[in-house]
C-alpha cells in the first residue's frame, strides 16, 4: 500500500488500491459498532416503530462477521456488492432492502481504486439508489436525513471529521421532525422527540468508518 | 390461459397464512398461491429469501400479482422482484391493496382468467 500521510499523520484521500487487512479492519468497526448498539437502535425502534430494528440489523451485520475472510480479500467492487447481498438476505424488514441497496450501489458504481471524487460520486449514486428503493426524500424522518447530508459533505470536500460531525448533527436533527415515511409515520405527531433509528444507525456506521478509515 | 400467480407477504407467518387458506376457499386449486411470512429467523417481519421462495413456487406464464402488508414487506418484495431473471421481472407487481380484500378479489379475477392487469386493478380499486 502506498498510503500517503498528511502532516497530522492521517492518511489522506488520495491513496493506493486497499489493502486486505484495511478491509477487515473496516469491515470490524462497522459491523463491531452496530452490533454493539443493538438494545440502543432496538429502544429507539421500539419509540416509534416496531422494535426490531437493532435485533435486524445485528443479525446482518453478524453474518457479515461470518464471512470476514472472503469478504476481506475481495476486491473493493465485489466486497461491497457481497456485503450488501447479505444484508438483503439477512437483515429483513425494510432496513434490508435500504441498507443492502445502498451496498449493492457503491459495490456496482466505485472502481476497485477510487479517488476521493469518484467515491463521492458513488456515493451520491448509491444514496439516489435508497430514496429510490424507499420511495423516500429528505426531511421523513429516515435514513436519509444522514445520507443526504453526508452525501453533500462527501462531495463538497469535507474531510473525515466533518463528515462524522455532519452524520452525528444529522441524526440528532430527526429528533423534532415529524415521520412521513415508515412505521413511525402511523404514529403522526407521536414521532416527535425520538431519534429516528436508521437515522441512528446511519450515523453510527458512517461515524465508526470515518475513525477508522482515520486511525 | 393459465391464471396469474397470487403471493400474499405478511409481517405475521400467521395472517399470511390465514390470508392464503380464505383465498383458498374462495377459488379451490386453480389459482397458484403462496405465502410468505416472518424474518428470516422466523419472528415477526419479513424476509426477501422467503418471498422470492413464494414468487417461485406461485409462478404462471401469466404473471404473479404479490399483496403486501406493511412497509418492509413492500420493500422486501420490490426487490425481490428486481432480483429475478429478467424474463420474469417484467411479470410480477405489487399491489397497492389491503392484503385480505386484496389477496381475495385479486384470486377471484385470476380464477376468471383475467389478464395480470386486470387482477392488479381490481385489487387496487379497493384502496382509497
Amino acid at each position: 500500500m502506498t498510503a500517503a500521510q498528511d502532516p497530522a499523520g492521517h492518511r489522506t484521500a488520495e491513496r493506493g488500491p486497499i489493502d486486505t487487512q484495511t478491509k477487515r479492519r473496516l469491515i470490524v468497526a462497522v459491523a463491531d459498532t452496530v452490533v454493539a448498539h443493538f438494545e440502543e437502535l432496538t429502544a429507539l425502534d421500539a419509540s416509534i416503530g416496531d422494535g426490531d430494528h437493532g435485533h435486524n440489523m445485528k443479525r446482518g451485520f453478524e453474518a457479515i462477521l461470518q464471512d470476514l475472510d472472503a469478504l476481506s480479500a475481495m476486491d473493493l467492487p465485489e466486497l461491497l456488492k457481497a456485503v450488501g447481498t447479505k444484508l438483503v438476505m439477512k437483515v429483513g424488514g425494510a432496513s434490508g432492502p435500504l441498507y443492502g441497496t445502498l451496498f449493492l450501489a457503491l459495490g456496482k458504481e466505485l472502481p476497485a481504486e477510487p479517488t476521493r471524487r469518484e467515491a463521492a460520486a458513488a456515493f451520491a449514486s448509491a444514496v439516489a439508489a435508497v430514496r429510490a428503493r424507499g420511495k423516500s426524500e429528505a426531511g421523513q424522518k429516515t435514513m436519509l436525513d444522514v445520507l443526504i447530508p453526508v452525501a453533500e459533505a462527501l462531495a463538497s470536500g469535507g474531510d473525515l471529521a466533518a463528515l462524522k460531525r455532519t452524520a452525528t448533527i444529522a441524526a440528532e436533527a430527526t429528533v423534532p421532525m415529524r415521520a412521513t415515511r415508515g412505521r413511525a409515520s402511523f404514529l403522526g405527531e407521536r414521532s416527535i422527540g425520538h431519534m429516528d433509528p436508521g437515522a441512528r444507525s446511519s450515523s453510527l456506521m458512517i461515524a465508526a468508518f470515518c475513525d477508522e478509515w482515520g486511525a | 390461459m393459465a391464471n396469474v400467480g397470487i403471493v400474499i407477504v405478511s409481517h405475521s407467518p400467521k395472517v399470511a397464512e390465514g390470508a392464503a387458506d380464505m383465498v383458498r376457499q374462495m377459488v379451490g386449486d386453480e389459482v397458484p398461491l403462496a405465502w410468505a411470512g416472518g424474518n428470516p429467523t422466523g419472528g415477526l417481519g419479513t424476509s426477501f429469501e422467503a418471498i422470492t421462495d413464494a414468487i417461485h413456487r406461485a409462478w404462471s406464464d401469466a404473471g404473479v400479482a404479490i399483496l403486501v402488508d406493511l412497509g418492509g414487506a413492500e420493500t422486501n418484495s420490490e426487490m425481490a422482484i428486481e432480483m429475478l431473471p429478467e424474463d420474469k421481472r417484467g411479470r410480477v407487481v405489487v399491489c397497492n391493496a389491503p392484503i385480505v380484500e386484496g389477496a381475495v378479489i385479486a384470486a377471484t379475477e385470476s380464477s376468471g382468467g383475467a389478464s395480470l392487469d386486470t387482477v392488479r386493478s381490481t385489487a387496487e380499486e379497493l384502496s382509497p
